[in-house]
């Protein structure tokens, strides 16, 4: 053996570590058991860092079915099971946009259809560096090729999204994928490997050296040698996903097998002891049978391989021939690579000789976790008088609109089929998604959520307030929230103040979800998001499912008609920190984010969930981030007529306008609107202007037309010049 | 043996993908570029007695659209 | 013949993706029966309409369905259509239909280089043909679109030939994708192949924003009924 501090390195393991894998073996371990240690041991697979923080949040909940642990969570909405979950692919994405992005999807998707879902949407959350440098461009524009590249041709539709920019994202995007699919109840699969002497089924493409150490790739900083790190890049293939997809569930249908997991990170090694380690049994692998794309290749790279669209299966008795029948019909190749066993032991076996063996639990279950030192940061109070001062309104309104924050995101998801599946309600742009579910009246609301801006300056607060938010863009549509899913993207957790953003983080969005009494189901977490020692601001990506009583009714924009009121529900503080205003108008960074209380955000949500459902008002809006006048002005810009505005404020007229205070929304709505939340008539839809009295005075007169037209054309007068 | 076949777009019709890169190039400076047309290669590797003929029969049914493409190729034994 | 329901047959290739929604419509909304046709058999099951549905059929690997004209239902679908049978194809159906020489022209890439997923506004050319009987000439309607390579070639003289026998069913009014004459669909000599890059079955539930494309599959199963 090399030498080992070096070994170690590259196989990104510490010293004690390795003295555990010593002791847990009782001897030294030969290569391809440290390469089997290292990627189950690695951050990604092992949560080792964040592990007993996670377990502090929610898991339990009326709707709930399944909780965090397997492939995916899943919920009960309208007597369907609805399984979803969101995972980061950002590392990937900066190697290599395209196929990074392409590869998070398809990733996602198999983590769905492995609990026996068929997928019927896709949402993704999307953070770039700012859009003057062409090499964050770049990024974009092969990040959301690469969605379309690869969802579209799977004929899942990507429904809905949020994207946004910040400095530190150049180096580190986001790319959080969220997926969603719905099953019978009764017919959940999961990741179980049975009972000792079946076979395990390898379905899908064959194994190449993909993306060998992706897994502890995920769990490094990068440093200025990305370039070679290209090697590590997986690419995708849509279209066998797609086969995979409709044999696997066909195999499913037919009841042929006991348990299944998708081979992605850390691959065979992964999906194969993990499964056993659920089930209390062992697994024999013969390695020489897996079907391999490249010639010569080891045992270690065929444990370790990444190689995309590739599934585990355990059969039931004696129905392998049926199974591989299946997967022929489709033209996937299945072959019986191994068998579960009496006894604890993970074995491979490469021609005849045994290349490892270690205990199953050694690898699933049994990875250090650590209690990382933190330290809490200090929240961001900044708050100046300066901020208030009275300026032009309208040029403020069209700079927010025109902002990459606020544009029109029409450019971004109309590459990506939203409608195939027919399922598609509500077309994305409009706030959160919503799909039919087939032969009921009920229907399912999707929406994903992040906000780094607020998660810089307090990521505790960001935590909450990125919850309600999502909860609200729910209740907007009359849909009551069923679950969660998260993604936790941060910098390196070795370093104790990243690690308290991160601690701050989980509580927050405990505190958040215990209120609300809605669970967790799963999702990731991502740390080592920096480059060079800069890290991004701490990422919480909230995805939200809820459901709606009936599709046919939702508030939408359609609905609105000439004549109609415009009211202002809940309540507006003094919060312009970390606010868009801030940030475009006034050029600046940071400030207190919007304080939030939750007994008047809960009852805010309510009443627009029992207003909407009473069909009482033709469409609500969310007003953060941006403010009143900004999504006023988008939402009119949906409805496609102007409006007239009369406002009376004591307080500076600023926050009114532009302030984001959380517990908010605006109805559209014939006569007058009731509510147990304080209710403000402030105008009614009118015309083809929008204008605006602020206490008596005209403040704001522009055509709507002309202030849609810059909305509508920042992305594509960048893009497509 | 080795073929290499080359598929391109008949002169006649509009290349949306070298016009693009086309307009890319001259903004990058490269203002000499006149023109760029976009292809694809197949490289395939068969055993053949009569490998002129299979090949320039994949070309023409499979690889090629006759109402928009051209191809060549060649065999390098 | 009364009100007998009509059969429609829905080709599967592999990498369609279209084919469970068409299914639906026709089922469900439309009323009429369908059957699902799987792309290596050569058997319609006594289909009176062969749907081609949309989708990325074989990956649009090679060219977008240059590969799926050999699959052995084609085969079955080439004699059906020169026997006057109905065959509809959608998006990825009309593109199979151009590569297997059933319709006129090619498919090139967008005029912008990107995917796009849209509702456009078409106006319908031509009201005389089995798919829209129940539209009428100069209608508006609206269906949406979502493809890469629907951007309609053909060469002049056969561009005129489609043009002078009113091949040409439906236009864009506003051309997304650099369409040659903002063609959307297009029919054959014959009068009983057509295919078309908009997708009906996204089209023919309310809830879904329109029910414009409803009428296609309503017409064809009126003119077998008919007929």
């Amino acid at each position: 053996m090399k030498n080992l501090e070096k070994l170690l390195e590259e196989h990104n393991l510490t010293r004690e570590e390795y003295e555990r894998i010593k002791s847990i073996l009782g001897r030294e371990p030969n290569l391809v058991e440290l390469g089997l240690f290292s990627v189950m041991w690695s951050e990604h697979c092992s949560y080792k860092s964040s592990r007993i923080h996670l377990k502090k949040l929610p898991t339990r909940g009326k709707y709930l079915i399944q909780g965090p642990g397997e492939n995916a969570g899943v919920v009960e909405a309208a007597g369907k099971a609805v399984v979803f979950k969101v995972e980061s692919h950002n590392h990937p994405s900066f190697v290599e946009p395209y196929q990074g992005a392409a590869t998070g999807v398809g990733g996602i998707l198999r983590d769905v259809f492995t609990m026996g879902a068929r997928p019927v949407a896709l949402l993704d959350s999307l953070h770039f560096g700012p859009l003057e440098r062409p090499s964050n461009r770049a990024i974009m524009e092969g990040v959301v090729s690469g969605i379309a590249g690869y969802g579209n041709p799977v004929g899942v539709p990507t429904v809905g999204g949020e994207v946004d920019f910040e400095e530190e994202f150049s180096h580190n995007p986001l790319v959080n994928v969220m997926c969603v699919g719905i099953a019978e109840k009764e017919k959940i699969f999961y990741a179980r490997a049975g009972k000792p002497g079946l076979s395990l089924i390898y379905a899908g493409a064959p194994t190449g050296r993909d993306g060998i150490h992706g897994a502890t790739m995920a769990s490094a900083e990068f440093g200025e040698e990305t370039e070679h790190k290209k090697v590590n890049v997986q690419v995708g293939d849509p279209f066998r996903e797609k086969l995979l997809l409709e044999a696997t569930l066909e195999v499913m249908e037919r009841d042929l097998i006991v348990g299944i997991q998708d081979m992605g990170a850390a691959g065979l090694t992964s999906s194969s002891s993990e499964m056993a380690s659920k089930s209390g049994v062992g697994v024999d692998l013969y390695l020489d049978r897996v079907p391999l794309r490249e010639e010569g290749m080891t045992p270690y790279e065929i444990l370790l391989s990444e190689s995309q669209e590739r599934m585990l299966m355990v059969a039931r008795e004696g129905k392998e021939e049926e199974i591989k029948a299946v997967f022929d019909k489709w033209g996937i190749d299945a072959v019986v690579v191994g068998k579960t066993t009496e006894g604890d032991r993970f074995r491979a076996f490469w021609h005849g000789e045994m290349v490892a063996d270690v205990p199953v639990k050694s690898l699933a279950s049994d990875a250090p976790a650590y209690e990382r030192p933190y330290k809490k940061p200090n929240p961001d109070e900044t708050w100046k008088e300066s901020w208030t001062r009275e300026r032009d309104w309208e040029d403020a309104l069209k700079r927010i609109l025109s902002s990459p924050h606020m544009a029109s995101r029409r450019w971004i998801y109309q590459q990506y089929d939203h409608m195939v599946q027919t399922n598609t309600v509500l077309l994305p742009g409009a706030g959160a998604a919503v799909l039919k579910i087939k032969g009921q009246k009920e229907g399912i609301a999707l929406t994903i959520d992040a906000n780094p801006g607020w998660g810089r300056a307090n990521p505790e607060g960001a935590a909450v307030l990125t919850v309600a938010e999502a909860f609200r863009n729910l209740a907007c549509l009359g849909a009551e929230p069923l679950g969660i899913t998260n993604c936790l993207n941060f910098g390196n957790p070795e370093k104790p103040d990243i690690m308290g953003q991160f601690v701050a983080t989980v509580e927050g969005m405990k505190r958040a979800l215990e209120f609300f009494e809605v669970p967790v189901t799963g999702g990731n977490v991502s740390f080592y998001n920096e480059t060079q020692g800069k890290a991004i601001p701490p990422t919480v990506t909230i995805g939200a499912v809820g459901l709606v009583e009936d599709y046919m009714v939702i508030p939408r924009p359609g609905r609105v008609e000439e004549g109609m009121g415009i009211f202002l529900l809940g309540w507006t503080g003094r919060d312009l920190g970390s606010s868009l205003y801030l940030k475009v108008v006034l050029g600046e960074e940071g400030g207190r984010p919007p304080e939030i209380n939750l007994e008047r955000e809960r009852l805010l949500q309510r009443e627009l969930i029992h207003l909407a459902r009473e069909g009482r008002f033709a469409y609500a809006v969310d007003l953060s981030p941006g403010g009143l006048l900004p999504n006023l002005a988008e939402a009119l810009f949906h409805i496609g007529m102007g409006a007239e505005l009369s406002i009376e404020t004591e307080d500076e007229e600023v926050y009114f306008l532009f302030g984001e205070s959380p517990s908010r929304a605006l109805v559209f709505a014939s006569g007058d609107l009731e509510a147990e939340v304080p209710v403000k008539k402030i105008g009614l839809v009118k015309g083809e202007r929008l204008t605006a009295y602020v206490n008596g005075r005209k403040k704001i007169d522009l055509p709507l037309e002309e202030l849609k037209k810059d909305w509508e054309n920042f992305f594509p007068s960048l893009f497509d010049r | 043996m080795k073929a290499k076949i080359e598929v391109f777009l008949k002169p006649e019709v509009l290349d949306p993908q070298g016009e693009t890169i086309k307009r890319a190039l001259h903004t990058l400076g490269y203002e000499t570029v006149k023109e760029v047309r976009q292809g694809k290669v197949f490289y395939i590797d068969l055993e053949d007695e009569n490998p002129e003929k299979v090949i320039e029969e994949i070309a023409r049914k499979v690889l090629s659209n006759p109402v928009i493409e051209d191809f060549r190729w060649e065999i390098e034994k | 013949m009364g009100n007998r329901k009509v059969r429609f047959g829905v080709v599967v290739f592999p990498g369609t993706n279209c084919d469970r929604d068409t299914y639906h419509v026709i089922q469900d909304v439309a009323g009429e029966e369908v059957v699902y046709l799987w792309h290596g058999e050569r058997d319609l099951k006594g289909s009176r309409v062969v749907v081609l549905p949309g989708g990325f059929s074989y990956g649009d690997y090679l060219r977008s369905g240059a590969i799926a004209r050999f699959s052995p239902i084609m085969e079955a679908v080439r004699e059906f259509a020169e026997e006057g049978g109905l065959v509809l194809g959608i998006c990825n159906g009309f593109q199979i239909l151009l590569e297997a020489g059933l319709l006129p022209g090619a498919m090139l890439r967008n005029r912008g280089l990107r995917f796009i997923c849209r509702f456009e506004d078409l106006v319908v050319e031509n009201d005389e043909t089995p798919f829209t009987l129940l539209y009428q000439r100069g209608e508006r309607i609206r269906m949406p679109i979502a493809h890469i390579d629907g951007n309609y070639f053909a060469e002049p003289r056969a561009l005129a030939e489609l043009e002078g026998r009113r091949g040409v069913v439906f236009r864009y009014l506003k051309n997304p994708n650099g369409s040659l004459n903002d063609i959307a669909g297009i029919i054959n000599p014959r009068g009983n192949v057509m295919g078309l890059m908009p997708h009906p079955e996204r089209a023919s539930e309310a809830e879904l924003g329109s029910t414009d494309g409803l009428r296609m599959f309503l017409s064809a199963a009126r003119y077998v009924r008919e007929s």
